[in-house]
């Protein structure tokens, strides 16, 4: 079937088979690696992406399902060489360590900070339930977002 | 892990999904949020050979007041029903609901009539929907029908649907004084157990779900009640309790009565 998908602001057409995911879509045709596979069964958060400006898993969406729709990946959040303030500031707090899950990590946290610009501790714990770190113990996540929401609200 | 091969087509109006479902029979599915089916198809327990999208049916999205009721379409997404400024000031107990389903990424995708139609015995909605009194509309080849939320649910993944028929809304009457109350299954966040309570006067209805492989109303309790949190010692009386590597039976039926009680209490 053929879809056409803006990724990262680039509009995108291709002819898929209905049973590839989004994650295998961004991967294997469009070699958009940054977006990561760890369990492929919707429970670890590693995949997640944003659709039309929501995280979502890529692994437990259809390529299908996305046609006509905008999606973000990491490869979509530095512009112009710039890192995007949540990545900045997942780097200034050692948000990560093997940096496996920290793509999701940062697709989420857009979503977190969305809907609430000022998180609190325990607001951001809560967003961060669909994603599993097993590195950090999620505590400099947590302080990453908290530290990034500070940057964008300025 | 890549589901088993399917044909997809995504539908533009309901009457075009029950004339996809009546051609293809049992070999199709419809496909709302895809957040059940998708996996079971990767893992595949499922293997249709057709999903239908329903999507993109346009009105099934939306949420609305009509009178006294609180009509959400089939379509609206956990995040949708938990974010809706209806529901959070008429329908509290439906927000709470949602809330408090898996993760925000799960919330963004999956919707209240997949979940429904799904039945899985740990879901949320069930508890609520039916301490609610709430009505399911389907449509199916023969048309129209509303069925009652008591009459809806039949077994682990059984409902009341027949194969050609899809959910479009649920009808819900504002309530003023309900809550939801979940234990959390601490890997998936499903429920282990889920009671809502919905208090009117001197009387309550109290819906549970995750105890049994039918999620109830606990008339047992109802008929018990005096205003105070006495009651939830009947919360599974004549229930037939599951059990599973999560929560055993004796843990479970306690566990039944403490989040009754809290619902009681709150
Ligand atoms: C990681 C994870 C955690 C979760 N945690 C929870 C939780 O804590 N609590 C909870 O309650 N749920 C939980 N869920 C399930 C989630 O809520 C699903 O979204 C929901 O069960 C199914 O909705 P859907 O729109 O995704 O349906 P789909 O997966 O698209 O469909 C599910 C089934 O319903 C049928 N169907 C869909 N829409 C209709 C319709 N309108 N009419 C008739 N049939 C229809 C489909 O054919 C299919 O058989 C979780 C899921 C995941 C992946
Ligand atoms: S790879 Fe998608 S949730 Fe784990
Ligand atoms: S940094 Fe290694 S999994 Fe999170």
């Amino acid at each position: 079937m053929n879809i056409t998908v803006t990724i990262n602001g680039e509009e995108h057409s291709h002819d898929v088979e209905p049973r590839i995911s989004l994650a295998q879509y961004l991967r294997e045709t469009l070699d958009l690696t940054g977006t990561h596979i760890g369990c492929d069964t919707s429970g670890c958060g590693a995949c997640t992406v944003t659709v039309d400006g929501a995280a979502a898993k890529a692994c437990t969406l259809l390529a299908v399902q996305v046609d006509g729709c905008e999606v973000t990946t990491i490869e979509g959040m530095a512009q112009n060489g710039q890192m995007h303030p949540i990545q900045e500031a997942f780097k200034e707090n050692h948000g990560l360590q093997c940096g496996f899950c920290t793509p999701g990590m940062v697709m989420t946290a857009v979503d977190i900070l969305k809907n609430n610009p000022n998180p609190s501790e325990e607001e951001i714990r809560h967003g961060l339930e669909g994603n599993f770190c097993r590195c950090t113990g999620y505590h400099n996540i947590v302080k990453s977002i908290q530290h990034a929401a500070e940057k964008i609200n300025g | 892990m890549i589901p088993a091969k399917f044909d997809y087509i995504k539908v533009g109006s309901v009457s075009e999904a029950i004339n996809m479902l009546e051609k293809h029979g049992d070999e199709a599915k419809i496909l709302a949020g895809g957040h059940s089916l998708i996996p079971a198809m990767k893992l595949r327990l499922s293997r249709p050979e057709m999903l239908i999208d329903i999507s993109g049916i346009s009105g099934m999205d939306t949420i609305s007041e009509d009178d006294d009721e609180i009509v959400v379409g089939a379509n609206c997404t956990h995040s949708a029903i938990a974010s809706s400024e209806l529901v959070n000031s008429q329908l509290n107990i439906l927000a709470q609901t949602a809330k408090c389903i898996g993760d925000i990424q799960v919330r963004n995708r999956g919707t209240i009539g997949g979940s429904l139609a799904h039945a899985d015995p740990a879901s949320d909605y069930p508890a609520t929907i039916l301490a609610c009194d709430a009505k399911i509309e389907v449509e199916g080849k023969s048309g129209k029908r509303t069925i009652d939320a008591t009459d809806f649910f039949l077994g682990i993944f059984t409902t009341a649907l027949t194969e050609d028929e899809l959910i479009t809304a649920i009808r819900f009457p504002k309530v003023v004084n309900g809550s939801y109350h979940k234990f959390f299954q601490s890997a998936s966040r499903f429920a282990v157990v889920g009671v809502a309570a919905v208090k009117e006067g001197d009387s309550v209805k109290v819906g549970v779900t995750g105890v049994s492989g039918t999620p109830y109303r606990a008339t047992a309790v109802e008929n018990a009640y005096d205003g105070t949190s006495s009651a939830a010692s009947h919360a599974v009386d004549d229930v037939d309790v599951m059990s599973d590597h999560f929560a055993g039976e004796e843990y479970r039926s306690h566990l039944a009565k403490v989040m009754v009680k809290k619902a009681l209490e709150a």
